[in-house]
């Protein structure tokens, strides 16, 4: 019966989204393509002094990608240091230089790692003009890189990839904004709060009190889920009745998660001239997608290990309303794409359970992946097989008629390098440096044993892949954490952006060669599976070791 | 042109975007949702709080604890699931436990929690639900299962000297089945249905 319901619920996501996909999808490659310009944006270029129809080379759009970004860590750390100054604040003192500091690289990244516990941390000023902000425009930055390399597939002969202040003002003000102020009111209607009234305190009918807050969550909610941001109002993030009350919530947060990754690639198909590419790459993150929420599910179900044995069900951790499916979901969606929002606790999933968001990140969060940031190393895996397959046959590699000439091929490597490195490093030097180790065990660390280097290595992996859910039993608030963990963050989302903007404009200078009789098809069923192959593979390889000593060690104790 | 004063300008041009960004996004489109949930649906935006009597003792959506002053499980009050909030159900401190599955404080306190229930209402441990001995993700979840509502029903009619028949209508009352009959799980809200004894009783 449990089963039948579930994948009724899975049903509905997938008809959800599949009625989504084509206008949702046109609606974001009109949004980039189009010569017209709103009356508000032509103000909006007037006043930051752009002009919106000019191009940039890549260089020129990074470096407009590095400053936005690095005005927004500043604007976000300045905010937090001035909190106890700001309005709204509710007597929260400042938020010290530590945590502010990697609080504004975790929300500027679209990570939202959260270091702090929102609730007794962030007054209503840093949720909504700092936080809630960079929510809306880290997302609106994803999106853009990820449309660059599109336009790098389907420019011929170009010095340019578009522009950049065009992009982010666009895909913020023609997508994120009213999609946001629709879900913010649908969510209110299911009970999510949106006020400014602080803590109210009650008597409760055996005598106790209780202090309930308030908060303009709604607002946030939408797009934190929407942008695959993830970061919570509260501590329980989307676990919190007050940002998740119902079922029926919880399945459209799961939605607006998935709604924009999964349309991308037909924004890609739409852009490059063959919907079909865009259908190959849906298919792609689909079926890692239903894989992943399988396997999930069924260790979650089987319930194995001490406690969950012992207590009946693995409901530690869980709420009543979504129950063991309802989390799983959630779980999966959350991890597969960068958002990081929970509405179970993963620290208390079975050991092999706990296992699965860890490698749902390790995949590199490309099924589907974060807005933008999904669709974008979806691509480069896509170039990692076509040239794989090259090497098989012998010829040089082509994708969507372009060349992949060693220039590209170096750097599609070195994305693919990246995060691991920072994932494992981190992980390493945690416990390698011994007075880090000390602090990192006796401070940090909760549950302990295997469970917690699982811990650590979940905290790298979430924060080098940009997605900011936790092992949330770690107490991450320490001076290496939020050093190594920024730096981690930082270099996790823009060392791949440069890679693929570098990319995108290689590609655009390129002329389009005609498809032979030896071009390797990229829209069928055997390039699919290629992908998938090799999106699992280079996971597996990368990371086999390091599971080996965490979750598997104790899932197979 | 060169390039350190074109690098120079993105730095203003973003600096200018962000501050817009900031009212539009930050105060603009906060004050306009929040406009919306006061003026169209006051009840959900403020929280949905409710009422025993005249009193407003709560939210529907947030759980509470009924215990004595100590922790110790009030006999007459259906009782929620365990909470890792602050004591218990602190509303200003949401948080899960986030012991793992080998943790042996963990065990210990699932044990402990099987034995007290066992001997309160009087069930073999068996029988006992698992959200009954686990802490939810918020430790501010409102319900607990329909199985975990049945194994009390014997104390509280025996508690407050009611008909068996009374409490379980009061229990099914408070249930709430599956979303549009198919999403996540049915539930009973513990606050609504304390409310509704105290009703009885007075």
């Amino acid at each position: 019966m449990d089963t039948f319901f579930a994948i009724v619920q899975v049903a509905t996501l997938v008809l959800f989204l599949v009625l989504i996909y084509r206008p949702l999808g046109d609606y974001m490659a009109h949004i980039y393509t189009s010569k017209h310009n709103l009356k508000a944006e032509r103000g909006f270029y007037r006043m930051i002094g752009v002009n919106p129809d000019s191009e940039q080379t890549w260089r020129a759009y990074l470096r407009g990608v590095l400053a936005f970004s690095l005005i927004g860590v500043l604007i976000l750390y300045g905010i937090q240091r001035l909190q106890a100054v700001l309005p709204y604040s509710l007597g929260m003192p400042a938020i010290p230089e530590g945590l502010s500091f990697n609080t504004a690289i975790s929300f500027v990244t679209n990570t939202n790692w959260q270091s702090y516990s929102p609730d007794v941390t962030m007054g209503y000023s840093v949720q909504l003009a700092g936080l809630a902000v960079q929510n809306f425009v880290s997302a609106a930055v994803g999106i853009a890189v990820a449309i660059a390399l599109v336009r790098g597939f389907a420019y011929r002969r170009s010095g340019t990839i578009g522009n950049f202040w065009v992009d982010l003002t666009r895909g913020t003000l023609r997508l994120l904004l009213p999609l946001s102020i629709l879900t913010a009111i649908v969510l209110i209607a299911g009970g999510v709060i949106q006020n400014f009234n602080g803590f109210t305190d009650v008597t409760t009918i055996t005598g106790g009190t209780q202090s309930i807050p308030g908060g303009p969550v709604a607002s946030q909610e939408a797009i934190k889920m929407l942008g695959t941001n993830g970061g919570g109002f509260f501590n329980a993030n989307s676990a919190h009745p007050f940002e998740n009350p119902t079922a029926w919530t919880s399945l459209l947060q799961i939605v607006l998660m998935l709604a924009i990754p999964f349309s991308l690639p037909r924004t890609f198909g739409k852009m490059v001239g063959d919907n079909k590419q865009g259908y190959a790459i849906l298919a792609v993150m689909s079926t890692i997608f239903v894989v992943s929420l399988s396997a999930l599910s069924i260790f979650e179900k089987i319930g194995a290990g001490s406690a969950p044995q012992l207590a009946g069900a693995a409901m530690e951790g869980k709420e009543d309303r979504f129950g063991i499916f309802g989390s799983t979901l959630f779980g999966t969606a959350s991890t597969l794409t960068s958002t990081g929002a929970v509405n179970s606790m993963h620290d208390s999933y079975t050991a092999l359970g706990g296992m699965m968001p860890m490698l749902n990140m390790m995949l590199g969060e490309v099924a589907p992946g974060g807005v933008g940031s999904g669709l974008y190393g979806m691509l480069i895996l896509a170039i990692i097989a076509v040239f794989i397959a090259g090497l098989l046959v012998g010829r040089t590699p082509e994708y969507l008629g372009k060349k992949l000439g060693p220039r590209e091929i170096k750097l599609a490597s070195i994305y693919i390098l990246v995060t691991p490195t920072l994932v494992l490093a981190g992980t390493a030097l945690s416990f390698a440096i011994p007075a880090v180790r000390d602090d990192v065990t006796s401070t940090s660390i909760w549950n302990s044993g295997l469970h917690g280097l699982s811990e650590v290595l979940y905290a790298f992996t979430s924060a080098a892949n940009n997605n900011g859910s936790a092992f949330a039993g770690l107490t991450a608030n320490t001076p290496w954490f939020n050093t190594a963990l920024g730096a981690a963050m930082l270099l996790g989302r823009f060392v791949p952006m440069v890679l693929v903007l570098a990319l995108a404009g290689s590609l655009a200078a390129q002329d389009k060669v005609p498809a032979t009789a030896g071009t390797l098809p990229t829209h069928r069923p055997q390039f699919v599976g290629l992908l998938v192959a090799v999106t699992v593979v280079i996971v597996a390889l990368t990371y086999f070791p390091a599971i080996t000593l965490g979750p598997l060690a104790e899932g197979l104790k | 042109m060169s390039t350190s004063r074109t690098a120079g300008r993105q730095y203003w041009v973003a600096l200018r975007a962000m501050i817009v960004f900031t009212i539009v996004l930050g105060i603009a489109y906060t004050a306009l949702i929040t406009g919306i949930g006061q003026l169209a649906m006051p009840a959900q935006a403020n929280g949905s709080m409710i009422k025993s009597g005249d009193a407003v003792v709560g939210s529907a959506l947030i759980g509470q604890s009924f215990t004595d002053s100590d922790g110790n499980a009030l006999p007459e009050w259906f009782q929620s699931r365990p909470s890792a909030a602050g004591d218990g159900y602190d509303a200003a401190a949401s948080s899960g436990s986030n012991y793992g599955p080998e943790n042996s404080d963990l065990l210990a306190a699932i044990a402990e929690r099987q034995q007290a229930i066992a001997a309160s209402d009087n069930v073999p441990i068996s029988e006992i639900p698992a959200d009954a001995v686990t802490a939810s993700a918020s430790g501010l979840d409102p319900h607990i299962s329909p199985e975990y509502a049945q194994i009390q029903v014997a104390r509280i009619a025996a508690v407050r000297d009611l008909p068996v028949d009374e409490v379980q209508h009061l229990v099914a009352n408070a249930t709430t089945p599956r979303d549009l009959g198919f999403l996540g799980e049915p539930v009973v809200n513990v606050l609504q249905l304390n409310i509704a004894l105290a009703a009885l009783g007075s």
